[in-house]
């Protein structure tokens, strides 16, 4: 399976086991969405579990934590996480907060799944990649799958989670992992091992990050596109890395960061959003604080600028190999 | 080109809305036009929304000026229901002196009150059903007073004490009571709106039978959220009653802020297709017909209702506000449409089933009702002296089903600093 596939096979299972797994957002009905995720759905499911939603995010998340508080496991889709902005009020202060104000009373089981990120010349608003933006709020989950296998697994232990979940999907790679060189042929999944996509039932737990290549001399963290990203540099160099997929960033998998980090000594962070503020910033500051004595060199972070998504200079603005390879070679001059 | 420099055209002005009157000015309503008690069609509950679009834009009445209910909005109610009806009001009105007495002397921090717009959700609780789940803002706590849900479980609430089913957390007045059907208020304003579609919806494609009702302020008719609402209980044809509490001010704006100076708040129905009513919220029995009518509507797959109350804040904002800095301070006097309690009391005398004696007999029993009550909950408390009544580790939990490693972490590390300071 690719990417998609695995993500339309986990609603369905998830479809099959609980009836109260409902899913709703633009064109996801009869269409099956734009990138073809809810495909087949409502045609099984029905139309009153599967259907489409007006454009309005506000109205989509809003009804789906009063589904939720119903009883029901809503699973929106925003179609670009660049339209998840007008529904922000209703994930920020409602759904992240429901079941601390009414003291567990009312809880909001609710699954935003969200296409992110570039490198499909999307422009500014169908690129860009706001988990950092989330991760700030107390009582949301963010998850970002970076392969078919855990694409599947992760997105039906968040719809089986009892809390709100941003599932964000990395669109660069549904068709197929991307080491970073934009002016290679895409790989397809089939030709990946995590492409072996179980059909029915298995979950990937949430908060455990995956270390998807040992290493002794720098531990890289990453997440999404970028994993892929970070293994084409590893393979381009020769460095012997420790790359760490999070799979989870709220909540995280410190204890597996730490562990990595104390052996190598050395840390690079890679991510596609704006650096300011952005996630490796908490990263940095989190290995800082509990591996300073272990560490060889400045922490490194190779992001995306702190400029809007630029249309025709994606790949001006996209971490690829040689901003990665750079802050490699850095951290590791003495 | 129509930008061309030197044309001859005067300047353009911006309109602000001002509200008629303001500190000093003399008031009258005189001009303000309402619809006689019993004069407005009453439409099957089946009715395609286009054949009532006249609605929007009289007043739903009932009770006429001799205190006698009529037309056909009139619900024919059995005499202990009004009773019942002007109970939960009377109780609602002693609960708010109370708690408002309460926060001035110290034992909380806020205090909101309802005065004057009792029947709104008193009435509308009455023609509900239990099951019914309320999405309300933060002036309808005559819905879990109707629901006689405990008085002492609202005002623990109020003195974030040891009682306080929310542990402290929520603002004083944001209840939440699952099982009377009143859902977990915001502080942010018209979020529940959407919310209420949802549930709603939810409701229907599960083939219940529970409907699902909201209420905002006028002035909330202004956020997104309250769009975003009525498209999808109109797009949906959701099982919700969707209300607009037009009490004529939000805070110090007044309700043209809102876009009231334009149509009426009933009006903004008529764009999506749902039926909408506008209806004096200060007649109790009007509001009680008009959301029986709304919710066999949704009950009978019809659709959602907009109902606009147009009633009158009589009081403060809230207890953080002055209203005298802002409006005439006899402006609610004048307001044509009367005390709602004194209405349907009037009415319950016109009709041979209430006497002055009982009446004040009533609010005597209730106010010792009441002031009994905040004995018991003071027993447990008041939000001065107990800030710390849950224990602060409690303020980490919740935040997720389970307590993850992070939080965990800051759990401990608070308890550290607190055994550190020797607190
Ligand atoms: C999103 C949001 N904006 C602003 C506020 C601050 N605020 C609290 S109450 C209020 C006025 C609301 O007026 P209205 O909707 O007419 O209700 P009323 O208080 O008159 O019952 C405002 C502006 C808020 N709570 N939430």
């Amino acid at each position: 399976m690719n990417m998609i596939q695995a993500i339309n096979s986990a609603m369905d299972v998830c479809m099959e086991r609980d009836a109260g797994v409902t899913v709703l957002g633009e064109d996801v009905g009869y269409f099956g969405g734009v990138f073809r995720a809810t495909a087949g759905l409502q045609k099984k499911y029905g139309k009153t579990r599967v259907f489409d939603a007006p454009i309005n995010e506000c109205g989509i998340i809003g009804v789906a934590i009063g589904m939720a508080a119903y009883g029901l496991r809503p699973v929106p889709e925003i179609q670009f996480a660049d339209y998840i902005y007008p529904g922000m009020d209703q994930l920020i202060s409602e759904a992240a907060r429901l079941r601390y104000r009414s003291a567990g009373e009312f809880t909001c089981p609710i699954t935003v799944r969200s296409p992110f990120g570039g490198g499909i010349f999307g422009g500014q608003t169908h690129s860009q990649s706001p988990e950092g933006i989330f991760t700030h709020v107390s009582g949301l989950k963010t998850v970002i799958p970076s392969n078919p296998y855990d694409a599947k697994g992760l997105l039906i232990a968040a719809i089986e989670d009892p809390d709100p979940v941003l599932f964000f999907e990395p669109k660069r790679i549904y068709n197929g992992p991307f080491d970073g060189h934009y002016d290679r042929p895409v790989q397809p999944w089939s030709k990946h091992d995590s492409s072996e996509v179980p059909e029915g039932y298995y979950n990937v737990p949430l908060g455990q990050a995956a270390i998807v290549r040992g290493g002794e001399a720098v531990t890289i963290l990453c997440y999404g596109t970028m994993v892929h990203v970070a293994l084409g540099v590893v393979a381009d160099t020769g460095v012997d890395a420790e790359v760490i997929d999070l799979r989870t960033l709220v909540p995280l998998d410190i204890d597996t960061i730490v562990a990595s980090v104390e052996k190598t000594g050395r840390c690079v962070i890679v991510h596609e959003a704006t650096r300011t503020s952005g996630f490796g910033a908490e990263l940095s500051a989190q290995v800082q604080e509990r591996c300073f004595h272990h560490l060889e060199a400045p922490i490194e972070r190779v992001t995306g600028w702190d400029t809007p998504y630029p249309h025709s200079l994606e790949w001006a603005y996209f971490p690829g190999p040689v901003r990665l390879g750079e802050a490699l070679k850095r951290v590791m001059k003495d | 080109m129509a930008d061309a420099p030197g044309r001859n055209l005067r300047p353009l002005s911006l309109h602000v809305p001002e509200p008629k009157y303001r500190p000093g000015d003399a008031v009258s309503f005189d001009d303000m036009p309402l619809a006689d008690a019993g004069s407005v069609a009453r439409p099957d509950v089946a009715a395609d929304p286009a054949t009532m679009r006249d609605l929007p834009f009289t007043l739903i009445r009932v009770l006429d000026p001799a205190g006698q209910a009529v037309g056909p909005w009139n619900p024919r109610l059995e005499p202990d229901r009004v009773r019942s009806i002007l109970r939960a009001m009377l109780l609602t009105r002693a609960f708010d002196d109370r708690m408002f007495r309460a926060q001035r002397q110290g034992k909380t921090s806020f205090y909101m009150k309802c005065t004057g717009e009792e029947a709104v959700a008193v009435a509308a609780a009455h023609a509900l059903d239990r099951g019914d789940m309320c999405f309300p803002s933060y002036r309808q706590q005559g819905l879990l007073i109707a629901r006689d849900w405990p008085l002492v479980d609202m005002m623990c609430q109020i003195y974030s004490n040891a009682g306080d089913r929310l542990k402290g957390r929520q603002l004083p007045i944001m209840y939440s009571a699952k099982e009377a059907g009143f859902f977990s208020i915001s502080g942010n304003l018209g979020t529940q709106y959407p919310q209420a579609v949802g549930w709603a919806m939810a409701s229907a494609a599960k083939g219940d039978t529970r409907i699902a009702a909201s209420w905002v302020g006028e002035g909330t008719t202004a956020e997104g959220d309250f769009h975003a609402a009525c498209t999808f209980a109109s797009v949906f044809r959701a099982p919700v009653i969707l209300n607009i509490v037009n009490n004529q001010w939000a805070i110090s704006s007044f309700a043209g802020f809102a876009g009231g100076e334009s149509t009426t708040f009933a009006a903004r129905g008529l764009g999506y297709g749902i039926a909408a009513l506008r209806v004096d919220g200060n007649d109790a029995l009007a509001v009680y017909a008009a959301t029986e009518w709304a919710a066999e509507r949704a009950r009978g797959n019809h659709g959602p209702t907009l109902i606009e109350h147009f009633t009158y804040r009589a009081e403060a904002h809230s207890t953080s506000d002055d209203p005298s800095a802002y409006r005439p301070a006899d402006e609610g006097m004048h307001f044509p449409l009367g005390d709602p309690i004194e209405r349907l009391k009037a009415h319950l005398i016109a009709i041979g089933e209430w006497d002055e004696a009982s009446h004040e007999a009533l609010k005597t029993e209730l106010a010792e009702q009441v002031r009994a009550a905040g004995k018991e909950a003071e027993k447990l408390g008041t939000l001065s002296g107990t800030a710390f009544n849950h224990g602060f580790e409690t303020s980490f939990e919740d935040v997720f089903a389970e307590m993850p490693q992070h939080l965990r972490e800051q759990m401990e590390q608070s308890a550290e600093e607190r055994r550190v300071a020797g607190v």
